[in-house]
């Protein structure tokens, strides 16, 4: 291994987060105290409890997810897209480090990136609504589970972009609806039966229902098929990225 | 000695069915400084983008001091410092970050004390806090070969290094290269300044249409350049030699109609005065005279143009 590429590119990104600490910090977690005091106070406050838990912090696992999927995808996407685009990408591809190395650097800081913006939401939360976590150890499992996988579907959009617009148009298009549509704001048995079945294809829905659990010991389904399905989406994505590898596609002409 | 770069029947055709290189040959000397040269597209970026791992090629094989670049890469690439013909940088990076990152990247452990040295001897020192987007086109130049050379390699490939440079950084820049050298460094180089082949490289090769049609020493090219012909337009036919000028580097056309006289510039004495001395005394006139020197440039384009 050559772990000194590992670093180099990892803090090299790291680097760019702080250069850019008002967008990748401080925007979202503006517009999360905003769904807190929109959701959490002004409408929650005329919500019953779901399963005994106070709306607001009802919400508080959603919204955690909401930035995470996001900001893993477009940290992720964007990280490995610029170089591309500025044509820097040429030393790394000409540097004698493999592809599992280059995946650690890049989605490893993106998603390190995205962990640490869900803690400081969480943190954040705090500050509205009362929070218990019941299982610590599993909410961090998720938490990096969910920030690696959507990681590498970043990387994978980082890849298959050729320009700015396909860059913004996956998270745009698919993984924020997915996202509103997963039981971030509601729970599964509020939707109507056919809706609640075809939620099931939704597999942010597993990952938000796992994450809730950690919390407050809830969940749309169980928390074993959460973690499933979390492992099968992220094993998905690696079979993409090493199929990109193997062929080279878009990186190697 | 064993070639440091040996390739092989080397072949690229791009995605769009363009045939770039067309089983190129090419073995580098350790050590050496070796002039790549050719028109625009004849495939020298290509050649260089196969050796370093940025391309694929579709046939042949490339060793680096005995490691091929597929199968043994990491050894392959960690050998070699790349200078890309493009000037692509991290524009919002300063230029010591940017040269550190390119260290680590190459799998060496940080040497701020090798960083500054390199800089230093690109005369980048007094700007390694800035930002690369803040830098001339020429800076920009020297942070790529600063960058290329972070990690102390053993090949400097260096692709149009002196385009967008001017003068006497252009000299700073060779001064650079022949240290390079003088460590042991190899060093293969693109340009389309003839002089610069002539004044650095031990070897020249000329690349066209994805070919490789000459590779030689610059000495004996230089040998071939050192000549001049003397060329004398004669008023009477003459039929041979006479036996009194048989002792000169004469040949005689075949019409009779005009002596060719070749010469040494580099030597002491070129003989002309000789010369002409004899051809009046045997009663040979001419009603006019010239002479010529074939160029680096005038063999590279005379090559160049012959269909390949
Ligand atoms: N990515 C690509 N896809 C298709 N064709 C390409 C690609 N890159 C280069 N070519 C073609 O391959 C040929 C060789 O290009 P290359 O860049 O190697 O030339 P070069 O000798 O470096 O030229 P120059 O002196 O202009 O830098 C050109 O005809 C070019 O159009
Ligand atoms: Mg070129």
């Amino acid at each position: 291994m050559n772990w000194y590429a590992v670093k180099s590119i990892y803090t090299f990104e790291m680097a760019r987060t702080w250069r850019t600490v008002l967008q990748s910090v401080i925007a979202p977690v503006i517009s999360t105290a905003l769904y807190f005091v929109v959701f959490g106070s002004a409408i929650g406050s005329r919500m019953t409890d779901i399963d005994g838990i106070g709306y607001g912090s009802f919400i508080v696992p959603g919204l955690v997810m909401l930035s995470l999927l996001t900001q893993s995808v477009s940290n992720a996407a964007f990280g490995i897209y610029f170089p591309r685009f500025s044509g820097t990408i040429f030393e790394v591809l000409s540097a004698p480090i493999s592809y599992i190395e280059i995946l650690l650097g890049y989605v490893g800081a993106a998603a390190t990136k995205s962990i640490l913006l869900g803690l400081i939401i969480l943190a954040t939360a705090t500050l509205f609504v009362e929070l218990r976590i019941a299982h610590p150890i599993w909410m961090l499992m998720f938490l990096v589970l969910t920030a690696v996988t959507f990681s590498l579907l970043g990387f994978i959009i980082g890849i298959w972009a050729d320009s700015f617009e396909k860059l913004q148009i996956v998270p745009l298009l698919i993984v924020t609806p997915l996202t509103f549509l997963g039981g971030s704001f509601y729970s599964i048995d509020m939707l109507p039966p056919v809706w609640q079945t075809i939620t099931l294809f939704n597999p942010v829905v597993y990952l938000v229902s796992g994450f809730r659990w950690s919390f407050f010991e809830i969940s749309d389904v169980a928390v074993g098929i959460s973690l499933g399905m979390t492992a099968v989406f992220m094993i998905i994505c690696l079979s993409i990225v090493w199929w990109i590898f193997k062929t080279g596609y878009r990186l190697k002409n | 000695m064993a070639p440091i770069i040996s390739i092989k029947q080397l072949q690229k055709t791009y995605t769009g069915g363009f045939q770039a290189i067309k089983g190129v040959d090419l073995d580098i000397n350790p050590g050496e400084i070796f002039a790549l040269l050719g028109p625009n597209g004849a495939g020298k970026t290509t050649l260089i983008n196969i050796v370093c791992g940025i391309v694929q090629a579709t046939g042949g094989s490339v060793t680096v001091d005995g490691h091929d670049i597929s199968k043994n890469f990491r050894a392959a690439r960690q050998r070699i410092g790349l200078v890309p013909q493009e000037l692509t940088t991290d524009a919002f990076e300063t230029v010591w970050n940017t040269t550190r990152f390119s260290r680590g990247l190459f799998g060496k452990p940080p040497s701020p004390a090798h960083i500054e040295a390199t800089l230093k001897s690109l005369s980048l020192w007094d700007k390694k806090d800035a930002k690369i987007m803040t830098l001339s086109g020429g800076m920009k130049r020297r942070v790529l070969i600063a960058k290329a050379l972070s990690h102390e390699p053993q090949i400097l490939f260096l692709d149009e290094p002196t385009a967008g440079v001017d003068v006497e950084l252009r000299k700073g820049m060779w001064d650079v290269v022949r240290k390079l050298r003088e460590s042991g460094v190899t060093i293969i180089l693109t340009t389309h300044y003839i002089e610069e082949a002539e004044e650095m490289a031990d070897r020249v090769g000329v690349i066209n249409n994805g070919q490789i049609i000459l590779v030689q020493e610059k000495r004996a090219l230089m040998a071939q350049l050192g000549k001049k012909e003397l060329t004398l337009q004669l008023s009477d036919k003459l039929s041979e030699i006479p036996s009194a000028l048989a002792d000169e580097q004469l040949t005689l056309a075949n019409d009779g109609l005009s002596l060719t006289y070749t010469y040494d510039t580099k030597s002491e004495r070129t003989g002309i005065t000789q010369l002409l001395g004899k051809l009046s005394e045997n009663g040979i006139r001419f009603t006019d005279l010239d002479t010529t020197q074939s160029s680096l440039e005038e063999i590279f384009v005379n090559l160049v143009k012959r269909p390949a």
